[in-house]
């Protein structure tokens, strides 16, 4: 009995001791790039596995008026704040342009007027924060496939690139997605909001919407659209400005 | 667990076939990463929500905030516990001892969650499949009817109660509230949090949109899935205890090599 009494002793010991240690040693872990580069191979796995069981064309769930969000609130950048977004604001964009470019055999310069006179979709969908939360509103916009066919996609062209007027550590922000959801039914640049012009805090003029995936994906204050052939040569290469910055995965269906 | 009915106290016996010894020390590290980086997930946005939306200005069930648990209307104070700002970091719902990593870092807690979840999944199921092609589910797991007699597990509480294990013969056999906790983990937390976590994402969404409908939104699915890994934890701890208290040299060795000293009778 004594020697058992001595084993659990031993056992309470290391295991109170071992917690420091354990600790430092679980960080050492988690920073060695080794181990991020083989955990980060579930990366395309896990885009690879939701595509095999997911219709391309799968819709995102789509939410009624009465089920709407009564705060959609904001994230992120609130207002770009330079000097030339402020000027845009103030003068009701009338003279911005989205510039439609890269791989593309009709480059385009459309105004906000233009834009909103082409087919829209308006759809009720639930944004997810890669935080946690939800928040379910309504997005009235041109579907970019509509675009892109518009503007004719080279055939080396395999990602959208989308350029905003916010900065984040002093660079512009960006995203970037494939061409599955540039052409997915409901992936749209939003002009419209909850029945309204999308404001500034929503990421006016144009805000992407790209139902499939998480909150970082919906850039905001879109003014140019990029159509690449490979992402390696954009600002990080990592394909977004949260991608290169802290680490999150390109590919944010999950 | 074959039964020759020639066994008693200090005998040893082949108790666990290699398939339950693999899955169980996979699965306690995948179970174990886990549930650490989600708990630093989970400091990202420490509310949660019932419904389909949920975020700052809706009404959130459960939140952690500086130094308190708030569960609907009752605050609980956590000083120290829960809700803690370690020196030079940001504030955390949950303290570094419990998380991966064990700074605030999201993305690196998602990459460890995204990767692991497979190691949860693929020999799980793998488990199941053989649990239930080789009988082990319905030989060892499943409780009799007659181990469901409610007279018959009063009298497994009250024995564990009073810290009187099985001994001799009787401890060649799962106990009834052994199986219970076994059956609870395997088909219904473990099954829980992997289908509330695939309801968390976008794309599934789109694919399966019956999970949502099954969870009651997505907000619905976060809370669940955060409450089945609460039920998770408290398993491991009880397990945890219990293996000490059952004799842990015994009991680790059985669970590596497959081989159980049976507890000796004691003498009344």
């Amino acid at each position: 009995m004594s020697a058992r009494l001595t084993r659990r002793g031993l056992l309470g010991g290391l295991a109170a001791g071992g917690g420091g240690l354990l600790l430092a040693g679980c960080d050492k872990i988690d920073a060695a790039p080794g181990v991020q580069r083989i955990l980060g191979l579930a990366e395309p796995l896990n885009l690879h596995a939701q595509r095999l069981v997911s219709d391309r064309a799968a819709l995102a769930p789509e939410f009624s008026a009465a089920e709407m969000s009564p705060v959609f609130r904001t994230n992120g950048t609130a207002n770009p704040a330079t000097p030339d977004y402020a000027a845009h604001v103030a003068a009701g964009f009338a003279d911005w342009r989205l510039a439609v470019d890269g791989l593309v055999a009709n480059p385009l310069a459309l105004s906000l007027a233009q834009i909103r006179q082409r087919p829209r979709r308006t759809q009720i969908t639930r944004h997810d924060c890669v935080e946690g939360w939800s928040a379910i509103g309504q997005w009235t916009g041109l579907p970019l496939g509509m675009l892109l066919r518009e503007a004719g996609l080279r055939p080396q062209a395999r990602y959208i690139v989308f350029h905003c007027a916010d900065l984040f550590r002093d660079a512009p922000y960006y995203e970037s997605i494939d061409l599955i959801d540039a052409f997915h039914p409901q992936t749209m640049l939003a002009w419209g909001m909850n029945g309204q012009t999308l404001g500034v805090g929503h990421g006016a003029p144009l805000r992407l919407r790209v139902e499939r995936q998480l909150g970082y994906k919906q850039a905001k204050y879109v003014m140019r659209v990029e159509a690449v052939a490979s992402l390696a040569g954009i600002a990080g290469g990592k394909g977004g400005t949260w991608e290169d910055a802290i680490g999150y995965q390109w590919y944010a269906g999950v | 667990m074959a039964d020759d009915g020639q066994t008693r106290g200090g005998d040893i016996i082949y108790r666990h076939r290699l398939p339950v010894r693999l899955w169980h020390w996979v699965n306690a590290l995948s179970v174990i990463v886990m549930l650490m980086s989600g708990l630093m997930i989970f400091n990202a946005h420490p509310h949660l929500y019932w419904g389909s939306y949920g975020a700052n200005h809706d009404h959130s069930w459960l939140e952690i905030t500086p130094g308190h648990l708030r569960l609907g209307s009752l605050i609980v104070p956590t000083p120290g516990l829960l809700g803690v700002t370690p020196a030079g970091g940001r504030f955390v719902a949950f303290p570094p001892l419990v998380t991966i990593p064990s700074s605030y870092n999201l993305a690196h807690a998602r990459v460890w969650h995204l990767a692991f979840a497979w190691l949860l999944v693929v020999p799980g199921l793998l488990y199941w499949a053989w649990g239930f092609a080789r009988g082990h589910v319905r030989r060892d797991l499943a409780p009799t009817l007659d181990e469901l007699r409610p007279s018959h597990i009063a009298h497994d509480i009250a024995q564990h109660a009073r810290l009187r294990f099985p001994t001799g013969a009787a401890a060649r056999r799962y106990n009834v509230l052994q199986k219970l906790a076994y059956c609870a983990v395997i088909f219904l937390l473990i099954p829980g949090i992997v289908l509330t976590g695939l309801t968390m994402s976008p794309a599934i969404d789109a694919a399966w949109p019956w999970l949502l409908d099954l969870f009651g939104g997505r907000q619905s699915a976060r809370s669940i899935h955060f409450l089945c890994a609460m039920g998770l934890a408290l398993f491991i701890l009880v397990h945890l205890v219990m293996v000490l208290l059952a004799g842990p040299i015994n009991e680790v060795r059985s669970m590596i090599t497959g081989r159980y000293r049976l507890p000796r009778e004691k003498r009344e």
